[in-house]
């Protein structure tokens, strides 16, 4: 899933200041399970604002929904509305869902509650791990299941380098090394013979938006 | 010959080379660079000049062997991935040999979280294996990596590094297997100072036939301290410095540590030249080069051969 991070709040506070009614959008997917901007997210952040302005005698008004998928326009939809009686938006979604938001609602300012992280794990509740890159040119059947891409610091393919240290990686002895985990694994499956071979340059896909047409949508817009 | 470096005449002769290093300066300062240089003139047969090393920020690696060949040196032009992805690096390598560089040595680089830059975007479009094969198909094919045709390739004498001492320790030996078979021509090591696992890498090298295709010289760095002995073991990665070497420090009084850190890679040096599989040594005198002409004078490498 998509890991986010709430940003801080006089960060939040400062970008809405020039505003009076803001509608606050939770996403109920990838951050509503990373704790960072679901239905609780919002109502709490919302709390925050409405205090914090009062304080500083500039009253706010603050609306809250949360869809379903920010990410799909059919659950955007839902906003259509509501969103006439608000001067800002605040997205609490991903940087995809923030975008399409925004796209949605083109006179509307909107601006991220969230900083979007990376793709990654639950690792437990609250501890998240990031697992991979989306360079578009997976390699994981060659590397026992490991990224190197998002796990080695110097993004080897035909690693470990010189800098392994005891399993570890020499940028930080926290970090295990992606290309010690590989040859282990490898190992014990038997299959070193895939390393062996030289991985020749990497065919970079992702320096530029990208977009994903499945076959089936493909016959039917041709259509 | 591949390049006709004056580096690949003395090994295709069957001469035991002795190579040599110089950072370059970090600022514009010709005179500092110069002067660190001059000790090397007619003690090596190649100098290193290392490209941001440790990713600090320095004089450009082919800049400065620029003036390290208007010296009579002849330069190993260093290139790391870290910093410039595969358009900059052929460039570079174009004008590098047009200018008439001939011997490139080709690595992944520090992290830039050791430099004083940690906040700089790592390139990394392609690793040391992969560069190693881009300068190979420019040279022998003729072709840039993309595979359009190259106006008068580069005819480069191709290096590259090993760390027998890192591990996982039974991998090392094939790493060194894919820089062969990726193009590499040479192979400097990291610094030696684990002789016993150098041996076994080394046979192991020599077991698998591929001191037969490619020359190998192990690395040299002559201990300045005990000072510097315990750092190279505790805080340097992948370096591997046995509790002996700084046994022999310490037994000796505080005014001829240095000289005992002299004696130390003189005895392996000596040791190199019987060991089946090793071409020669690579002398890295960190922050030492004036003690270059003192190290070679007594590691009996003088005078170097002229071809």
């Amino acid at each position: 899933m998509i890991i986010a991070e709430r940003k801080p709040f006089n960060e939040i506070k400062e970008m809405l200041k020039d505003y009076k009614k803001v509608l606050t959008v939770g996403c109920g997917t990838c951050v509503a399970v990373c704790l960072a901007g679901g239905e609780k997210e919002v109502e709490i952040l919302n709390s925050e604002l409405i205090i914090a302005r009062k304080i500083d005698k500039d009253p706010i008004i603050t609306g809250a929904f949360t869809v379903e998928r920010q990410c799909d326009m059919e659950f955007l939809s839902e906003l259509d509305a509501m969103v006439d009686e608000y001067d800002a938006l605040l997205s609490m979604a991903c940087g995809a869902g923030i975008q399409f938001l925004a796209e949605r609602f083109p006179d509307i300012p909107v601006f991220p509650a969230v900083d979007t992280s990376f793709i990654g794990v639950n690792k437990d509740v609250g501890w998240y791990e990031e697992k991979c890159r989306a360079c578009g040119s997976c390699v994981l059947g060659m590397t026992a299941g490991i990224c190197p891409v998002t796990m080695c610091a110097k993004t080897l393919f035909n690693g470990p380098c010189g800098g392994t240290n005891s399993g570890s990686c020499e940028i930080d002895s926290d970090q295990p090394c992606a290309w010690f985990k590989i040859y282990e694994r490898l190992a014990s499956q038997n299959r070193l013979g895939n390393i062996i071979e030289i991985c020749p340059p990497t065919d970079w896909r992702n320096q530029k938006p990208r977009t994903i047409m499945q076959p089936a949508y493909k016959e039917h817009i041709l259509a | 010959m591949k390049s006709g470096s004056n580096l690949e005449k003395i090994l295709k002769a069957g001469h035991f080379a002795f190579t040599g290093e110089v950072g370059p300066p970090r600022g514009a300062n010709v005179e500092a660079l110069k002067e660190k240089a001059r000790h090397l003139k007619g003690m090596v047969d190649m100098a290193n000049i290392t490209d941001n090393q440790t990713a600090m920020v320095r004089m450009s690696s082919w800049g400065a062997a620029l003036f390290v060949k208007e010296m009579g040196i002849e330069p190993n032009y260093q290139m790391v991935c870290r910093d410039r992805n595969r358009l900059a690096m052929q460039a570079d390598i174009l004008g590098a040999y047009a200018h008439g560089l001939k011997n490139i040595l080709c690595l992944s680089g520090d992290h830039q979280q050791f430099g004083d830059h940690p906040q700089a975007k790592g390139v990394f479009d392609i690793d040391s294996i992969q560069l190693l094969g881009m300068v190979k198909k420019m040279r022998d094919e003729g072709k840039f990596l993309g595979g359009a045709d190259i106006d008068d390739p580069p005819k480069m004498f191709i290096g590259a590094a090993a760390n027998p001492f890192a591990d996982p320790f039974e991998w090392r030996v094939f790493r060194l297997a894919k820089k062969v078979q990726a193009g590499a021509d040479f192979i400097q090591t990291q610094c030696v100072f684990n002789m016993e696992r150098m041996r076994e890498w080394i046979k192991q090298a020599n077991d698998m036939g591929l001191t037969e295709k490619v020359y190998i010289l192990p690395g040299v760095t002559p201990m300045k301290s005990i000072g510097m002995a315990k750092y190279m073991k505790n805080k340097v990665p992948g370096m591997d410095v046995p509790d002996e070497i700084i046994k022999r420090l310490q037994g000796v009084e505080k005014k001829k540590v240095a000289d005992e850190g002299i004696q130390i890679a003189c005895e392996q040096i000596e040791e190199f030249k019987e060991m089946k599989g090793v071409a020669g040594v690579h002398l890295m005198a960190i922050e030492w080069e004036h003690k270059v002409p003192e190290i070679a004078e007594r590691a009996k490498v003088l005078p170097r051969p002229e071809l």
